[in-house]
């Protein structure tokens, strides 16, 4: 199979690390790679909604040249923000020629980008280009007897035409968990809104929206939450730390990124894994042989 | 001649409706944007009352809080019966506050510390949002 075209954004080189390493060793088990752009910049981090504000999709746009260059029509992302961001740009400048003259006009020393790169999430390429089959096959490790509850957040399923599953009742990342022997749970948060970049100025709000995703997913018998989302993880991860209210059951939830489980069914190393995953594997994981 | 503006500006409603490209009016106050907003407890004026108020070119609706605490999950704009992309008309809002310059966050207003803490993700998404 050949490489793909990959684009990290910020976090995956910092504070998301885990997510990005996870997920390299997943897609070369898989015998798809990821292939990081030579060059990259920020996506834009958010999608500029106002009509005339042309100016903060060049970031985007400038990606997809490098993508271009690579000698790639497809872009793959890991982030949830990033995907969200990249593929409503994608979509912007297809559908309005005049925007995309606007914006190649103004990119001086840049070649032109003439449309075509197609962006895709990291979930799309396991389901819909790998397959359920080829990853149960690949399983060394099943997670049997883990209950997960997959958490989407907004960026992954809104709006419905960059969504990448069904905007109220996704599957696709429990679909993934499933294919590697874990139990997934229903619960209603899975798309509902953490908090995002609130957790900056108002901490209150998204502290607030993470701890009823958290209580919500314990609610319907979750061991673990898994996120595709870097500001997600990092919100979920701090109403663990500061819990408001009444909500002492959330305290024994785990919150890890999806790639990072998914590679623990695959055979990676331990001294590879976050302590959480590890603790995860040792805690709730049935032992190989077991049961 | 004094070139004229082809857009008029006079008003609320107008400058929110050139900004965002919806159409206020589409509304019929269904209020399914309100009863799906994850935050409308924490908005002094509800989803549905920012739009009314768009209606009613109240421009009262500038001093809400409604538009900074609204995180454009998109919630409502995947539910609006009438397409009404309400997260566009929250943005408008910001804007027409953001391009006078009357930021809402600034990176002054953190300790070192909180900077720390915070993965850049968040504090460039915020940034991006509530200041110009």
């Amino acid at each position: 199979m050949t490489k793909l075209a990959y684009f990290p954004g910020c976090s995956l080189k910092d504070n998301a690390k885990r997510f990005e390493d996870a997920a390299f060793f997943v897609m070369e088990t898989l015998g798809a790679p990821l292939e990081e752009l030579e060059t990259w910049n920020c996506c834009g981090t958010v999608y500029s909604l106002a009509d005339d504000d042309l100016m903060h999709h060049i970031a985007s746009v400038r990606n997809f040249i490098r993508t271009k260059e690579a000698g790639s029509e497809e872009l793959v992302t890991l982030c949830a923000m990033c995907y969200n961001t990249l593929a409503r740009v994608a979509g912007r400048v297809e559908a309005h020629a005049d925007e995309l003259e606007k914006i190649n006009a103004f990119m001086d020393r840049e070649e032109d980008y003439e449309g075509g790169i197609r962006i895709r999430h990291i979930l799309q390429v396991l389901r819909d280009t790998i397959g359920w089959e080829a990853l149960s096959e690949t399983v060394v490790r099943p997670l049997d007897n883990l209950k997960i509850a997959a958490y989407y957040g907004c960026t992954l399923v809104r709006p419905q035409e960059t969504g990448i599953d069904d905007m109220e009742r996704p599957v696709v990342m429990a679909d993934a968990l499933a294919a590697v022997g874990a139990e997934p749970v229903t619960f209603p948060f899975e798309a509902e809104c953490c908090g995002t970049y609130q957790i900056v100025d108002e901490p209150h709000l998204a502290l607030e929206q993470s701890n009823r995703i958290l209580r919500s997913a314990r609610l319907a018998g979750a061991d673990v939450v898994v996120t595709a989302c870097p500001l997600c993880q990092h919100n979920l991860e701090q109403a663990l730390i500061a819990p408001v209210g009444e909500s002492e059951e959330i305290k024994s939830i785990q919150v890890v990124y999806f790639t990072e489980l998914l590679a623990a069914a695959l055979g990676a190393d331990e001294a590879t894994m976050s302590p959480v995953v590890r603790e995860i594997l040792s805690t709730s994981v049935t032992a190989e042989g077991g049961a | 001649m004094a070139r004229t503006k082809t857009i008029p500006r006079e008003n609320l409603r107008e400058r929110v409706e050139e900004l965002s490209g919806e159409r206020v009016f589409a509304c019929y106050q269904c209020g399914m944007c309100s009863s799906g907003c994850p935050y409308a407890e924490q908005m002094d004026r509800l989803p549905s009352q920012v739009i009314r108020d768009l209606q009613l070119d109240d421009e009262t609706l500038l001093d809400s809080n409604a538009m900074w605490v609204c995180a454009s999950c998109l919630a409502c704009e995947v539910r609006c019966p009438k397409g009404v992309d309400l997260a566009k008309l929250m943005e408008a809002l910001r804007q027409i506050h953001l391009r006078k310059a009357l930021d809402r966050v600034s990176l002054d207003d953190l300790s070192k510390d909180e900077i720390k803490k915070l993965p850049q993700i968040a504090l460039v998404a915020s940034l991006r949002k509530k200041s110009g």
